[in-house]
């Protein structure tokens, strides 16, 4: 188990490396290839129309656009695990670790921005990921148990429309209409931090978690009705009914237990996926967080900020993927790690 | 006796377990441990033992399906242990294996035509009428409707899926033909008909077996000799009649004592032996003999030296240091009681 | 014999509605067995046993299967009975046995758990004390170290432990029918012949009704004392052992004992298989189900085809159905069949 950890971390961190090489590459070798040179990388930081060729020279070197790749990779590794200096010329800078840089566009320091926009990002996600969850379950549960039912055929129906529609469709009519024409809900670009007031952080979200979890509870919905349609007519239900347990707990305890066992891996899944950004709605609802902010470093060419959101975004998903692998093996015995 | 068609000698499968962080080996599945035998040409050679003694896997490997650790099989003279598949080729010709699951083991997307026929294709053999009549001929051949050219697995029963299977191997005139449980997933009144076919068969096109089972009855009626596997090794091998009749090791006379017989007069008065707990894992299997965990004979010895398999009558090796039903000492051939 | 038998199934119909037609599954079944007694129900796939043996544990219930019929079982009536209280008496009064002992456990829950489980359904007891008579039936069965393996997991057991768990698990409550669907199929000879053997012991302490079902005449031939053969989801062939091994009737029975190679026998140059194939229940054939397969067909003068025989006793409760005559089916059996299967003896 230990051992399984251990060799499970360094693959994460192994994976880490790897996305930031292949970003770092995307945008700063991709780009050389294509015939974009350091200065014009420089004069992205000058910024100012018109600064000179001295200028934008001097930059680049001081920013280390000449040094080899290598070498301009190392020294963004290096920022993020031991911090860097920065001379602006008029004095030295500190950046603490983790530091992604700075901003061509804002000059200002990467990390404290992705770490404003957490928080935003992390309600979101975390709360649509609540509603989805007992939405979608409890739907596939009672679609599985009355198959072919007007419920099942509804449910299964609705569902497909939800896993068709995309957000900025959904998003947008729900907010026409609940938040703007019947004013229930709080209207596009709300958001207030739990710490202020809980009651009003969930009333500023709660248009934009039940778009995000329409969207996955259907998913779910569909995932949890064929699970549970296959562990019902597994041998060990029949050997439950035979013991003369009721119903409810043959569903729950036998079946279910079993069924959710893949849901549980897809949910940590998805729910790494959004922590790094939940674009599109974020984007609808225009929310400050991690996934418009991405947007719009990539809209504006911003590579800082880029390569601090992908890392951000690589982050949560690998670091998923080893908390489902170790709770498949708390969840089902069979599974040894090692 | 007739020259052999196929021999192993000391063939060795060993799977490796793996552990730890950087994936050391712990150990190995001693699936085949060291067995040697031989097949005659026109004969049937039984396979039979338990879940775990590796006869699936010396069905596998003499069909060189998979690689063997060690030792060596010797196909018509040439030596296959470690040929690559390549070279292999035309051995699928002359080496064809039927499978247990006529379910599973047919594609279902695919017309009984194109199942037939696909060896030819394979083996770009040609025909003389073609391949849909010669595939046509070999489906009567099996006792199949050749008029079912067209038809899907799935519109078989499970019998004519197992004849499906035969019909198969049969279409590039193979010289040996496996049988891995060939009817253990079938009806009772369905097996004795698969049986029958495989016998018919055999006459007809003078194949050689090896059925590899664990039905001792259906072993006994299909084989002209008989090996017992425990735990990766042959523990007895003899002609069907003197092993069913005389049989020397404890092991093969407990699986027969537990076989339960289709009649009530016997079931009194009939001699049980009964083995105690289960087959032993063998990935740690109990050393020299191992059998002694569950042997009523066994003594300090067993547990010491590993008995070889000896030829204790004329045809008929046992690898036990107290075997039953023994001849005395003088009446054993020559070299079995120089090794004894 | 007495009227009120401690299991008595009567014309019991279980009957499923599909969208290619209405499956007979069991259709128009009836046997009878006493406490510490025996009943082995043998028949192919499709024959309808396992179908049954579900139907009386209720378990058919509440779900789209048409059942019709009586089940007495220490007189009381199963069919008419509640759901609810069909339930209560799962696991209690009658308990089961499956064939797989690995998919029938749940993989998630640990195998004193799982048993612990079946008895505090009906027990209203703390699972200290629970645990303590898991543990006690554990060892009961043969597991050795009890307390140790309680917490083990179903895929951490070996086939043959696994039965012994299911067992336990299935007499946990000290039932008094115990119904087997192939409970050794999936297991190596050596252990079956241990589990057959620990099933007999324990039948005759708990003093229960068993009912086998397999379609392994050699294990039938084991522990039963009466027989059932099942074919096309009725009975063609109801006696006692000797009555089916010794004087069969039905040109089934005989196809069955033909196909079988038999190890107490000298070999039969060849085996003498039933042609064919089982039928589909959803088409069963017409007037006997087992006529297109029947070599004796022709004698029945066109009746095979046409007519469904009844179950008719032929002596001293030795039930057969079939067309011919008992003075043919006799003369057959004797002139016809046995010397075959015992021809080198």
């Amino acid at each position: 188990m230990v051992t399984y950890i251990i060799r499970r971390l360094i693959a994460a961190v192994l994976m880490l490396v790897i996305v930031s090489i292949a970003t770092f590459s995307i945008f700063f070798v991709i780009p050389r290839a294509a015939g974009v040179t350091a200065s014009d990388f420089a004069n992205r930081y000058v910024g100012v129309k018109g600064a000179t060729a001295e200028t934008v020279k001097a930059t680049a070197e001081k920013l280390g656009f000449y040094d080899p790749l290598v070498v301009q990779y190392g020294r963004w590794v290096k920022g993020i695990v031991a911090g860097s200096e920065f001379d602006t010329g008029v004095d030295v800078e500190h950046c603490p670790a983790p530091c992604f840089g700075y901003s061509f566009i804002t000059k200002q320091p990467v990390w404290p921005d992705l770490l404003d926009r957490l928080p935003v990002t992390l309600s979101l996600a975390v709360g649509a990921s609540v509603i989805w969850l007992v939405t979608g379950v409890a739907t596939g549960v009672l679609s599985a148990l009355r198959r072919g039912s007007i419920f099942d055929r509804g449910a299964m129906t609705v569902a497909l429309a939800g896993v068709s529609l995309p957000i900025f469709f959904t998003g947008i009519v729900s907010l026409v209409f609940f938040s703007y024409k019947f004013g229930i809900t709080a209207p596009g670009g709300s958001y207030t931090p739990i710490t202020e007031n809980p009651a009003e952080w969930a009333y500023d979200l709660i248009l934009p978690w039940i778009t995000l979890a329409f969207l996955l509870s259907a998913a779910y919905a569909r995932l949890t009705r064929a699970g549970m349609l296959e562990t019902m007519s597994e041998d060990y239900i029949r050997t439950a009914r035979a013991k003369g347990l009721r119903e409810p707990r043959v569903i729950v305890k036998h079946g279910l237990r079993a069924a959710l066992t893949p849901i549980v891996t897809i949910f940590g899944l998805d729910l790494g996926l959004l922590l790094g950004g939940a674009i599109l709605t974020e984007t609808t609802f225009s929310l400050n967080g991690i996934g418009k902010y991405g947007v719009h470093a990539i809209a504006v060419g911003d590579l800082p900020q880029i390569l601090g959101v992908t890392t951000v975004a690589t982050f949560f998903v690998v670091f998923a993927n080893l908390a489902v692998d170790l709770l498949y093996a708390v969840v089902d015995p069979r599974v040894r790690l090692g | 006796m007739s020259e052999a068609l196929l021999s192993v000698d000391g063939l060795q499968k060993h799977f490796p377990v793996t552990k730890g962080l950087l994936k050391r080996q712990v150990g190995a599945v001693k699936a085949v441990d060291g067995i040697s035998f031989e097949v005659r040409k026109g004969e049937t050679l039984g396979v039979v033992g338990e879940s775990g003694c590796g006869k699936t896997t010396t069905g596998r490997l003499i069909t060189r399906l998979i690689e063997p650790t060690g030792g060596k099989i010797v196909f018509e003279g040439r030596d296959i242990s470690h040929m690559s598949q390549g070279k292999l080729r035309p051995l699928r010709r002359d080496v064809q294996m039927i499978f247990q699951d006529p379910y599973s083991s047919l594609n279902p997307r695919h017309t009984v035509g194109a199942i037939v026929g696909a060896p030819f294709r394979i083996q770009g053999v040609q025909t003389e009428h073609g391949v849909k009549r010669a595939v046509q001929d070999i489906l009567a051949l099996v006792g199949l409707n050749p008029e079912h050219y067209n038809r899907y697995p799935h519109e078989f029963s499970g019998g004519q899926r197992q004849r499906i299977g035969i019909a198969r191997t049969l279409a590039l005139k193979p010289k040996l033909i496996v049988a891995d449980e060939p009817v253990s997933a079938l009806d009772v009144s369905i097996q004795a008909q698969v049986v029958n076919l495989l016998e018919d068969l055999q006459n007809e096109l003078d194949l050689t077996y090896v059925v590899i089972a664990h039905d001792l009855s259906v072993v006994r009626h299909i084989s002209d000799r008989v090996a017992v596997m425990y735990l990766g090794k042959i523990v007895e091998l003899a002609d069907q009649k003197d092993l069913y009749k005389s049989p020397m090791h404890p092991y093969t006379n407990a699986l027969l004592s537990a076989v339960p017989i289709p009649d009530v007069k016997g079931r009194q008065g009939r001699e049980r032996i009964r083995l105690q707990g289960d087959v032993p894992s063998p990935l740690n299997p109990p050393p020299a003999c191992r059998f002694h965990t569950r042997c009523w004979k066994a003594q300090e010895i067993c547990k010491q030296v590993e008995p070889p398999l000896v030829e204790l009558a004329t045809g008929h090796e046992v690898a036990c240091h107290f075997p039953e039903n023994a001849p005395a000492k003088g009446d054993a051939p020559a070299e079995a009681g120089a090794t004894a | 014999m007495t009227d009120e038998h401690f299991l008595d199934v009567k014309d019991l119909r279980i009957h499923f509605p599909t969208d290619d037609g209405l499956v007979k599954s069991v259709d128009g079944l009836s046997f009878h067995l006493e406490r510490g007694k025996t009943l082995g129900i043998v028949g192919e796939s499709g024959s309808g046993k396992s179908v049954t043996s579900l139907g009386i544990l209720g378990l058919h219930k509440g779900g789209h299967a048409k059942i019709s019929g009586e089940i007495w079982l220490d007189g009381e009536e199963l069919v008419s009975a509640s759901l609810d209280h069909v339930r209560s008496l799962r696991g209690k009064k009658m308990a089961m046995i499956f064939q797989d002992p690995l998919s029938s456990m749940h993989p998630y829950y640990s195998v004193g758990d799982q048993i612990v489980e079946a008895y505090r359904v009906h027990n209203k007891v703390t699972k200290q004390v629970a645990r303590k008579h898991a543990i006690d039936m554990l060892d009961r069965v043969g597991i050795p170290q009890p307390e140790r393996r309680f917490d083990s997991y179903p895929h951490e057991f070996s086939g043959g432990m696994r039965q012994r768990a299911m067992i336990a698990m299935a007499l946990v409550n000290n039932p008094d029918l115990l119904i087997a669907d192939e409970p050794t199929t999936a297991l190596d000879v050596t252990v079956q012949a241990q589990i057959l053997d620990l099933m007999r012991d324990l039948q005759r302490d708990f003093n229960a009704a068993l009912i086998i079902i397999t379609h392994d005449l050699g294990v039938v031939a084991e522990l039963s004392d009466d027989i059932l053969v099942m074919y096309g989801g009725k009975a063609i062939e109801y006696g006692t052992g000797a009555d089916i091994f010794e004087r069969p009737e039905h040109p089934y029975t005989w196809g069955l004992l033909g196909s079988m190679p038999r190890l107490d026998r000298e070999p039969t140059e060849r085996l003498l298989p039933i042609k064919g194939s089982p039928p589909s229940l959803i088409n069963v054939p017409s007037g006997c189900a087992f006529h297109p397969r029947c070599a004796f067909e022709p004698r029945t003068h066109g009746k095979g085809k046409s007519e469904v025989p009844e179950l008719i006793e032929s002596e001293g409760g030795h039930l057969v159905r079939c067309h011919l005559t008992r003075d043919e089916r006799r003369a057959i059996w004797e002139t016809e069949i046995k010397p075959n299967l015992e021809a080198t003896l």
